[in-house]
């Protein structure tokens, strides 16, 4: 078996065993209903994730997600309770800014030379401000669109229920991973992450790559946030605070690398389950409070990051080098 | 001599300093009166040193980490463990100063544990001090046992709300914990080595220097100094929130250190120019409160203070002024 995809498989098998522990003692757990609504509820964070993947397998890292999912819920919220407009056409502006922050913080990470994390965190600062200013309320959307998206579903045998929004989620996955795999900017996201003096000097296109890979991600945020106030009917400017640690934890335990230039956009999959799988382990357990949750995400963060360490130790020897 | 400290003191970060308090001062003409009630100052000067402790706090640990090329996400979670067992503690039925030992200890094994993560197995640091940052409001729960403990024991409420000769004790205790840290890093070889280790870890390790030690001391004085202001935000509080104590401190504490002038890709570093940083932070929010704009509109503004203080660090502004920008940022080194 090809040796890069150990991390991926150990989380593949993490999540399988994790799972089975989980029917064993809950055995309603192992039910379409459960499976479905794990992609219903997850939805918003795996979109997101998405974006994150590209970002981290890039070096780089947004912490600007959460802000932006706040931020374009209360956009679209406004735009069609209170300036009427259809929910098609908010989606399309809400999308249109996002590209255009997303871009602007990839301009200011390539160009002023800072370390990305300063940026997207003036990011954040300026969605969630911006977000605030526009409304401190939550404003709820009433539109018939929105009620024919909610309806729209697969039913499964067993009760369960594919809808629309987890579908939307499966769907970017796989555009995703098309994208990160067999595309040119793909390659050029991978290669700029392994080394971007390198690639730069092997001819990627370092500054429009570098922008086309945060406005991704603050557009799959944006989209994220509309899938959110899908799930919530509202548009709140402090929804979603923290999304962003959740995208970077699943991230990490889906096996990416985070120095970068190692990942799949697949393994980010299981990490988004894996989160939701604890999370409703939890609520099903009940004697457990939530704050168990965060706890089991550290921890699991905690190993899959000592696991990279022990897998790639060995084959990176130069990397601190070449950092520097 | 004392031309050389007038040039120090006219650095950028004091004249940010005294503009920002200016314009509050115009907002709000009543800014600069201090009245004396109660044995102690009143006035939103007094307000700004007060509130903007517990940030000046942080930023002292934190500017270490950041001259290392480091970053400690974990500080606001720390706060937040600190408090809890504190206020666990005293609950509980022991005195005082044993809590306030105890919840030190805690930070300081919070501290050291990211520097082991970081220092021997060679973690990314955001990504190091993310796992604490995630797991540590679920541990600080885990003590309060999801309840806001409150307490009233005056020891602790003294240090979070007390005053010493008139002053508030937040700020007694920042000022005294800055000169304390400064002394060290700058009259012992102690700030030269952090510096080296920020420029470049693997030649300072070849000079000799045991980085690893290094970066195990400064993310555990990170963490010492994260649970000195849990300590006082708790007995600000009278209680210990582990959900909100500290929430998003890391971010003004990391803001504070780079308006500070120390450059995120390590290196040069000041501890009273952070401390200062903390002030213009806690200047701005109080200006925005006392001027009637939305407490959110703070956000745009400190949003809007990174992009200035990254577009003035880059190394395409030193390239466009460098005959004007780099005596001022030197002189900030020193």
């Amino acid at each position: 078996m090809n040796r890069s995809l150990r991390p991926l498989v150990a989380t593949a098998l993490i999540f399988a065993i994790a799972y089975a522990l989980a029917v064993m003692q809950f055995p309603s757990m192992f039910s379409t209903r459960v499976l479905g609504n794990f992609l219903t509820d997850n939805a918003f964070l795996g979109i997101a994730a998405v974006g994150m993947t590209f970002v981290i397998l890039s070096g780089g890292i947004d912490l600007s997600v959460g802000a932006v999912i706040g931020f374009t819920g209360v956009l679209v919220a406004v735009l069609i309770s209170w300036a009427g407009m259809h929910p098609l056409f908010a989606f399309a502006i809400a999308i249109l800014v996002a590209g255009g922050f997303g871009a602007t913080m990839g301009l200011a990470i390539h160009y002023l030379q800072v370390p990305a994390f300063i940026v997207t965190l003036a990011g954040m600062f300026l969605a969630r401000g911006a977000a605030s200013v526009i409304t401190r309320d939550s404003v709820p959307i009433n539109h018939d669109f929105y009620g024919w998206i909610s309806d729209l579903m697969i039913r499964l045998p067993g009760g369960g229920r594919l809808s629309f929004i987890g579908l939307t989620m499966v769907a970017i996955f796989i555009i995703g991973a098309l994208i990160a795999h067999r595309t040119k900017f793909g390659s050029y996201v991978y290669a700029l992450g392994g080394n971007p003096v390198s690639a730069s000097l092997m001819g990627v296109p370092v500054a429009r790559t570098t922008v086309a890979i945060y406005a991704l991600s603050s557009v799959l945020a944006a989209i994220s946030g509309i899938v959110f106030s899908l799930y919530t009917s509202a548009g709140y400017p402090l929804a979603a605070v923290g999304v962003e640690l959740d995208a970077i934890s699943a991230v990490v335990i889906g096996g990416t690398l985070l120095t970068g230039g190692y990942g799949f956009v697949l393994g980010t999959f299981i990490g988004v389950m894996l989160l939701g799988l604890v999370q409703t382990y939890i609520i099903f357990d009940g004697s457990l409070s939530s704050w168990w949750t965060k706890i089991v995400i550290g921890i699991l963060l905690f190993l899959f990051i000592v696991l990279q360490r022990l897998i790639f130790v060995a084959s990176a020897p130069g990397e601190k080098a070449a950092k520097a | 001599m004392i031309r050389r400290s007038l040039v120090k003191l006219a650095n950028p970060q004091l004249l940010a300093l005294v503009g920002v308090l200016l314009i509050n001062w115009l907002l709000f003409p009543n800014f600069f009166r201090v009245t004396w009630q109660d044995g102690r100052f009143f006035g939103s000067l007094i307000d700004v040193l007060n509130r903007g402790a517990p940030v000046a706090i942080l930023a002292i640990g934190m500017v270490g980490v950041i001259a290392t090329k480091g970053v400690d996400l974990s500080v606001g979670a720390v706060m937040a463990v600190a408090g809890a067992v504190a206020a666990t503690m005293v609950v509980a039925g022991y005195p005082a100063p044993i809590a306030v030992v105890a919840a030190l200890t805690v930070g300081l094994l919070c501290g050291l544990w990211n520097g082991v993560l970081v220092a021997i197995l060679d973690i990314q640091p955001i990504i190091a001090t993310l796992v604490l940052m995630v797991a540590g409001r679920g541990i600080a729960q885990l003590i309060t046992e999801g309840f806001i403990v409150t307490f009233t024991d005056p020891t602790l409420v003294y240090i979070g709300t007390g005053s010493f000769l008139g002053f508030p004790m937040a700020a007694v205790i920042a000022l005294v914990l800055a000169i304390v840290v400064t002394l060290i890093v700058r009259r012992t070889a102690i700030g030269l080595f952090i510096e080296a280790v920020g420029v470049n870890r693997a030649a300072a390790s070849l000079a000799g220097i045991r980085s690893r030690m290094l970066l195990l001391l400064v993310y555990s004085l990170s963490g010492f100094c994260a649970a000195i202001a849990g300590i006082i935000v708790a007995g600000d509080i009278r209680g210990a929130d582990a959900n909100n104590a500290g929430l998003w401190l890391e971010l003004d504490a990391i803001l504070a250190v780079v308006i500070g002038g120390t450059s995120l890709l390590g290196g040069r570093f000041s501890v009273p120019l952070a401390v200062i940083g903390a002030l213009i932070i806690q200047a701005m929010n109080t200006g925005i409160l006392v001027s009637g704009f939305p407490p959110e509109f703070n956000l745009i503004v400190k949003a809007g203070l990174i992009f200035i203080v990254l577009v003035i660090q880059s190394p395409l502004a030193s390239r466009l002024a460098p005959a004007r920008l780099r005596p001022a940022t030197k002189g900030a080194a020193k």
